[in-house]
């Protein structure tokens, strides 16, 4: 990052507009007053104390980040320098062992495998709970609907997991049993055995971000102007052409980002799936057979009996899920600023 | 059909060119559809070997979105049938998801119920094994309650502060890199937080497991929510207030902290309770820096603690019928507790709207 022209408008900031000649700044945001830098002239001292406190505060949080990453990358390459194996295609997991081999590969596919699977079944119903919700619902049961649905998403993911454990692996055995018979052709669903597998995690892990996804998404629709709704009715739309001619289009940068979001919440989820899955570690095509495990949910069973280096190799998985999230967290901002740029809506 | 269209233009005795309208389903169809779909599926369930509730379940949701969009094709036309088969698809995704949801919440309760008694609240786990009945929550709740409390008085003025900036001051490159890294941190999985405190606090400074090190990874999982929700509050805030504030001759600052702040407070109240609420359910984090006690420690800064969602996860993580009971009804106080601060945040943003 080049710090140079933004010193310089720092700088200037600090003088004031007493400086007339000031290299020019980026313009404030359109609706913040101008204002602003006739008061600063006069007023010297406790001004410029509470703007560089809270300007403090602001690179604090940059500072922050910055020993987040230094103190992960620091105990993890301690670890990664004693590894006897290649750390992102290993797929055994021994840091204790004498000498240590281990690698990410597994943890991250099982990682990736089951949030994109939890993707593919929360966010279509998601967005049809929202939808629902603002379009379909009477307006006295939609304000209450939306309440509950926000209470749900608070729900904490302990309790997702306990509930995955006790009550729904053993009601998930028969259609997976079902999946394997019928659909054993795909390899997805081949196999021999079924149990509490990657897909009853994948599962878990839907039901636990379906109310996080469905309560943005609904809160995104909620902001769709009626006006555009009421134009699509009146021009003889029926309820589904207008739902795709007005609320989706509108609402489709909210809904990507409250997705990436619940996909964020679904990699980085440890306690539901270090609950519900047998931790193994091997690449398994089989979806349905009960074996798995993921970054989150091996660091959680792992660091207890973990030695030091067993505790850096568990950071260094952290730090590829930190990578990996942080990812998908800029992918998102992409998405919506350029959705935001070409539909001229505010969303 | 109608032999009227068959055997010519007789307009008049055909009803259906008198109509504005194409033909419609009554009102009662998609409820027959969606009854029909159930009896035929309890059936199938009552009378095959079919064993999955699950897959009953799924079968009368695609038997009722079918059946619907082909009678209404062949009643009603393709776009009406589109807009149908829109509509079931919707309020079968809904009702679908109701399932499993209120399922969550039905056997929290019900199975969290049975313990839930005085001594649930006023004992901890010492001397008790996951075989034994008995035991309670009292050292988890201390511990839940401090760290939380730690957490925020960490998190919160820190949080304002940055809103503050970038709401305020902010402008240039550093408030856009300052608002991308709260976008990072919102992102940044829990269980990585603990991780680094483990890494940072723990281990690096060698403080050892306490209370306060699970404090410190709660809060930089609450800032970033704080900050988004203050800064939310602080943009609602109308430029005529601070116009007023300078035109009176007040510094900026003293216009922010008098004038803006107490104006978006409502709103940033609301927006730490949900913060707290949603930290007082991580596990994650907790596990890896507070590390867990059956014994009460009321010392944040000194010991491991407990607190209630990992005392869940201890407790689940053991097959025995007892720990399991603890875990569902501690499961029980969590969600109660969570909810309550919920409903709180919202009645009071509901009461106190800045618009």
């Amino acid at each position: 990052m080049t710090t140079e022209p933004d010193r310089s408008a720092d700088a200037a900031e600090q003088r004031g507009a007493a400086t007339a000649t000031a290299p020019p700044e980026d313009p404030p945001p359109a609706d913040r007053p101008a204002v602003a830098s006739a008061g600063r002239s006069r007023v010297g001292t406790a001004d410029l104390v509470f703007k560089n406190l809270t300007r403090t505060a602001g690179l604090g949080l940059l500072a922050l980040i910055a020993v987040i990453a230094i103190f992960l990358v620091l105990r993890a390459t301690h670890a990664l320098s004693a590894n006897t194996g290649d750390f992102l295609t290993t797929e055994e997991w021994f840091p204790n062992a004498t000498p240590p081999k281990f690698g990410v590969a597994a943890t991250l596919y099982g990682t990736v495998v089951s949030a994109a699977v939890a993707m593919v079944i929360a966010v279509p119903v998601a967005v049809g709970i929202a939808l629902f919700i603002t379009v379909y619902a009477p307006r006295q049961l939609s304000s209450v609907l939306g309440y509950i649905v926000d209470l749900l998403a608070a729900v904490p993911s302990v309790v997702y997991g306990l509930w995955g454990l006790i009550v729904l692996a053993p009601h998930m055995k028969g259609i997976q049993l079902w999946l394997n018979d019928y659909f054993g052709w795909i390899p997805l669903f081949s196999g021999d055995s079924v149990g509490r597998s990657l897909f009853v995690a994948s599962v878990v892990l839907a039901i636990m971000i379906l109310p996080i996804v469905a309560a943005l998404s609904r809160e995104v629709f909620l902001q769709v102007p009626i006006a555009h709704r009421e134009a699509a009715l009146a021009l003889g739309a029926t309820r589904w052409e207008m739902i795709r001619t007005a609320v989706l289009p509108y609402g489709k940068p909210g809904v990507i980002s409250a997705s990436m979001l619940g996909l964020g919440r679904a990699m980085g989820e440890t306690i539901a799936v270090a609950l519900v899955l047998p931790a193994s570690f091997n690449i398994s095509a089989h979806l349905l057979s009960p074996a798995g495990n993921t970054i989150a949910a091996n660091v959680a069973n792992g660091w207890g009996e973990a030695n030091d280096i067993g505790r850096g190799a568990l950071i260094a998985s952290g730090l590829v899920l930190f990578i990996v999230a942080m990812i998908v967290n800029i992918i998102a901002r992409a998405i919506v600023a350029r959705r935001r740029e070409f539909s001229g809506s505010s969303a | 059909m109608s032999t009227a269209t068959v055997s010519g233009p007789d307009i008049d005795s055909d009803p259906d060119h008198l109509r504005l309208r194409g033909r419609t389903l009554p009102r009662w169809a998609p409820l027959a559809g969606a009854a029909g779909a159930v009896v035929v599926s309890l059936l199938i369930y009552l009378l095959t070997p079919v064993d999955s509730e699950i897959q009953i379940v799924l079968m009368a949701a695609l038997g009722f979105v079918v059946a619907t969009t082909v009678v209404s094709t062949v009643v009603e036309g393709g776009r009406r049938a589109r807009d149908r088969f829109a509509t079931t698809l919707v309020y079968t995704a809904f009702l679908l998801a109701l399932i499993p949801l209120v399922a969550v919440l039905v056997s929290v309760i019900s199975k969290g119920a049975g313990r839930l008694d005085a001594g649930f609240f006023t004992h901890s786990m010492n001397g008790i094994g996951a075989r034994d009945v008995g035991g309670g929550i009292y050292h988890a709740i201390i511990g839940t309650v401090e760290q939380v409390l730690l957490a925020s008085v960490l998190a919160v003025p820190f949080g304002l502060l940055v809103a503050i900036y970038l709401v305020e001051y902010g402008r240039g490159r550093i408030s856009r890199v300052i608002s991308f890294f709260v976008d990072v941190l919102t992102g940044l999985p829990s269980i990585i937080a603990g991780l680094f405190v483990l890494a940072f606090w723990v281990l690096a400074l060698d403080q050892g497991f306490s209370g306060f090190a699970g404090a410190l990874a709660l809060a930089v999982l609450m800032i970033p929510t704080v900050v988004r929700s203050a800064e939310e509050m602080l943009k609602l805030v109308p430029n005529e207030l601070r116009e007023a504030g300078y035109a009176l001759g007040v510094p900026q600052w003293r216009t922010i902290l008098r004038v803006v702040v107490p104006t978006a407070l409502p709103g940033i109240v609301t927006g730490v309770m949900l913060a707290v609420a949603r930290v007082a359910g991580e596990t994650a984090p907790v596990l890896l820096t507070v590390f867990g006690t059956n014994l009460i420690n009321s010392n944040p800064f000194s010991g491991e603690q407990s607190s209630l969602p990992l005392y869940i996860y201890s407790q689940a993580g053991q097959p025995q019928k007892f720990a399991v009971d603890r875990a569902w009804a501690a499961a029980l106080v969590l969600i109660i507790i969570i909810m309550v601060l919920n409903l709180a945040a919202r009645l009071f943003a509901g009461r106190n709207r800045l618009k």
